[in-house]
């Protein structure tokens, strides 16, 4: 079993799968945004990452140069009594004319809403906002959601209010919270461009990996930051582990089997370079 | 170009004619041969509006009370009038009248106006088109006289205060032709009538020895036509155009199916909705139309009528659509002992041209349009929910932005100021907060929300927002708002309400009103 781990793992390393995520690699079906319902972060991280990869995405042949299709966001009322509606004038600046909002009342509706709209082709991406853990949200429903937007080729970012990181089938899951801004030019005591300390804590081509996001002249900046529990000479090494966190969907759930659970503890005690689980 | 010739037609005695057709007499004969009058109730009781030839010999005259034609004839009949179906009739009639010509409108309330430029030849003259429409009104009942002339205004006056059956030939001299002609057919109001009586002018004639001058003067505040001698002049001898409102025949695309047996189930009854469905299709298609609202009418056995209504964002043909879209709708139909005939009527149509239909299977490939994800959205969740903002002319942030349907075309309205770092997200009642200051205008420097105490790492303000004193009450207080970040680098856009001395209250209150990125 732990030898099986290994070789899983080591398949995984090379360049094809492993490579670490940066901006501008282009988006994926269904992504995950974990963050507190007390600040603007996971929203504005969302709507960061989601244009990273609409600019970045590749052109069909034919295609008109500008993207004028309409950007949907879906909001249940509970989202929306946490966090407020979106603010036309604080939005950024290439959807502001463009943002369709739908305010569902249950989250069954904001699912219903989700499907429909990546299913539209005059939809350039959706971001989806739901409170904590709902129960219509269940692996099922997430597996519903990310082949639709597969198919339809519509990205979906999915922002989970105090949610806890309970079974999905996200193809990137990230958590995000706040980080200080950098220093403006001008006015030095004044707040800076948004920035958010992301960390990817499972993704399917993609070892996992903190990074400082930070928006800058209508580009998204990361900047890499030490996994929590080692220092940068460990990166490597931490990538390895990593992977076997991120390709296994199972390890999400509380222990299915207690087998592979024990030997994906194990795998990871080996790697981690102070002895420690290094995630999860 | 061909001259203009408008044909005007009035009905002398429509609402009389209208009520002996409907009682089915001859003229003077029968119930007609009584003295009778059409009333219309006012305030002050019964008002004749239209009296008949006996009615009219013993004394009854338009316009006088009931009461006093009773004493001059106490054998006086009264039926209540119908001006609402003498609409309705004068409606139908003006589109019948469109056999004389490309385009007619309704004269309200009893005549009518039909465009005969350059058809007269059709008829063998214009003398020979006027014995025409005599003829075709004869035979349906219907007392007229009729004129033709190069205005509309002209036409008129000539229909009501000139002889019968006149031509006025586009070479004739109009002035000199119509100045014996009474001010009344100059188309004005009761009051303005009488001004004219008082000025002593009774012919058209007379007004031009005044003086164009001393009439402009005395009629300037007088816009409305109708008001102005002047312009209605002008109308008459076409110095200035009158635009006349053509009727339009509307086809309402109705198709129905009675059932030979009443249907209780919902599975026939989507069967028959998708019939139903594809027939309005192709009604719409033979109309060039598409549909943006559609009336189901459900009639059950037992009397009992379900009517389920659909409005959509876009004008469809796409009966799929359609279908889906009702279905959502029928889930709590009550079928009693069944539906015996169902009904699906476009009540409001647009104009849609055909287009190529997908090939190849592209809408599975590309997913449904836009205009459709918005009819699903607001089947299921409401119109209220689907919506985007849009600029609205307001300082105050909770103001300046209002929600919209997603495909109404977006007023021009002015940028936002550029300077202005505005938050991403707005609480829709903005949250009141303690704050830790140096009163009285000090920066903030810690504050609590929610249960949680921030400390202020970063600070920009204030901005300042003064109240709309044009619309709010004299005791709002001026905003001065903040950007914040906090140690732990959130990001927020609180303010101030109010400032200690200002008059309008006591210490001013902090409120935290939007999320930043």
């Amino acid at each position: 079993m732990i030898h099986d781990a290994f070789d899983t793992a080591a398949d995984l390393t090379t360049a094809t799968h492993a490579q670490r995520w940066a901006p501008g690699l282009g988006a994926v079906a269904q992504s995950e945004i974990f963050a507190s319902s007390r600040e603007g972060s996971g929203v504005g991280a969302a709507l960061a990452l989601a244009l990273d990869a609409w600019r970045c995405r590749p052109r069909e042949e034919g295609e008109e140069a500008e993207d004028r299709r309409a950007v949907v966001w879906v909001q249940t009322r509970a989202a929306v009594k946490a966090g407020g509606r979106p603010f036309r004038a604080g939005l950024p600046p290439e959807i502001r004319n463009r943002l369709i909002h739908v305010l569902a009342e249950k989250d069954e509706d904001a699912l219903f809403a989700l499907e429909e709209a990546v299913r539209c082709r005059d939809v350039a991406f959706v971001i989806g906002e739901v409170v904590g853990s709902p129960r219509a949200l269940d692996f099922t429903a997430s597996r519903r959601l990310t082949l639709a937007a597969e198919k339809h080729g519509v990205p979906l970012t999915l922002v989970r209010l105090d949610g806890t990181r309970d079974l999905s089938s996200a193809r990137q899951r990230w958590a995000v919270n706040a980080a200080p801004s950098a220093r403006p030019k001008w006015n030095r005591a004044a707040p800076g461009a948004p920035a958010w300390q992301a960390e990817l804590f499972r993704a399917r081509s993609h070892p996992p990996g903190t990074w400082r996001l930070s928006e800058d002249g209508g580009r998204l900046l990361a900047t890499p930051l030490p996994v929590r529990g080692e220092d940068t000479q460990a990166g490597s090494r931490s990538d390895l582990a990593g992977v076997g966190e991120g390709r296994s969907i199972l390890s999400d759930a509380a222990a299915p089997s207690p087998s592979f659970a024990s030997s994906f503890g194990a795998s990871v005690a080996i790697l981690s370079a102070d002895g420690e689980r290094v995630l999860g | 170009m061909a001259p203009r010739r408008i044909l005007s037609i009035w009905l002398a005695a429509f609402a009389i004619d209208r009520w002996r057709l409907t009682e089915g007499c001859a003229r003077g004969q029968g119930a007609d041969a009584q003295p009778l009058v059409l009333i219309t109730e006012t305030a002050h009781g019964p008002r004749i509006a239209a009296t008949n030839n006996a009615a009219r010999a013993s004394g009854a005259r338009i316009g006088t009370m009931l009461a006093d034609a009773r004493t001059l004839c106490p054998s006086i009949q009264a039926v209540p009038g119908d001006p609402a179906g003498d609409l309705d009739m004068l409606e139908k009639l003006a589109v019948w009248a469109r056999r004389w010509g490309p385009w007619s409108a309704l004269d309200p309330c009893d005549g009518l106006l039909v465009d005969v430029t350059a058809v007269a030849h059709l008829f063998g003259g214009e003398t020979k088109l006027l014995a025409d429409v005599h003829r075709a009104f004869d035979t349906r009942g219907f007392a007229i006289r009729a004129a033709i002339a190069p205005t509309a205004g002209a036409a008129w006056a000539l229909t009501h205060y000139g002889p019968d059956r006149s031509i006025l030939a586009p070479d004739h001299d109009m002035e000199a032709r119509l100045s014996d002609l009474p001010v009344a057919a100059l188309r004005l109001d009761d009051d303005v009538l009488t001004v004219l009586r008082r000025l002593g002018l009774k012919r058209l004639g007379e007004l031009g020895t005044v003086g164009r001058d001393a009439l402009h003067r005395r009629f300037r505040n007088r816009k409305s036509p109708a008001a102005n001698p002047l312009v209605r002049m002008d109308q008459l001898l076409g110095r200035v155009p009158e635009p006349l409102l053509p009727v339009v025949p509307q086809h309402v695309p109705l198709v129905q199916r009675r059932l030979m047996e009443p249907i209780r189930h919902r599975t026939l009854l989507d069967t028959v909705l998708g019939d139903l469905a594809a027939d309005m299709v192709r009604e719409l298609e033979g109309a060039g139309q598409g549909a943006r609202r559609l009336d189901l009418g459900l009639w059950r056995v037992d009397g009992e009528v379900v009517m389920r209504t659909l409005e959509l964002a876009a004008a469809t043909r796409d009966a799929g659509h359609i279908v889906r879209l009702f279905g959502e709708k029928l889930g709590d139909i009550d079928a009693g002992f069944g539906i015996e005939l169902v009904r699906l009527r476009a009540s409001w149509a647009e104009p849609l041209p055909a287009n190529q239909a997908d090939i190849e299977a592209a809408a599975e490939r590309h997913g449904t349009s836009l205009s459709a994800f918005v009819d699903r959205l607001t089947i299921r969740l409401g119109s209220k929910a689907v919506r985007r903002p849009v600029l609205k002319g307001s300082h105050l942030p909770e103001r300046s932005q209002a929600w919209r349907p997603p495909l109404d075309p977006e007023s021009p309205s002015q940028d936002e100021l550029r300077f202005h770092a505005r938050p991403l997200k707005l609480l829709d009642r903005a949250e009141k907060i303690a704050v830790l200051y140096a009163t009285p205008d000090g920066l903030p420097q810690r504050f609590r929300w929610r249960g949680d105490v921030h400390e202020i790492a970063r600070v920009e303000g204030p901005e300042r927002i003064a109240p709309e004193w044009w619309r709010e009450r004299g005791t709002a207080r001026l905003r001065d708002y903040y950007r914040i970040e906090d140690d732990a680098g959130r990001r927020y856009w609180i303010y101030r309400y109010g400032i200690a001395g200002d008059g309008r209250g006591g210490a001013p209150e902090w409120f935290l009103q939007g999320l930043c990125a």
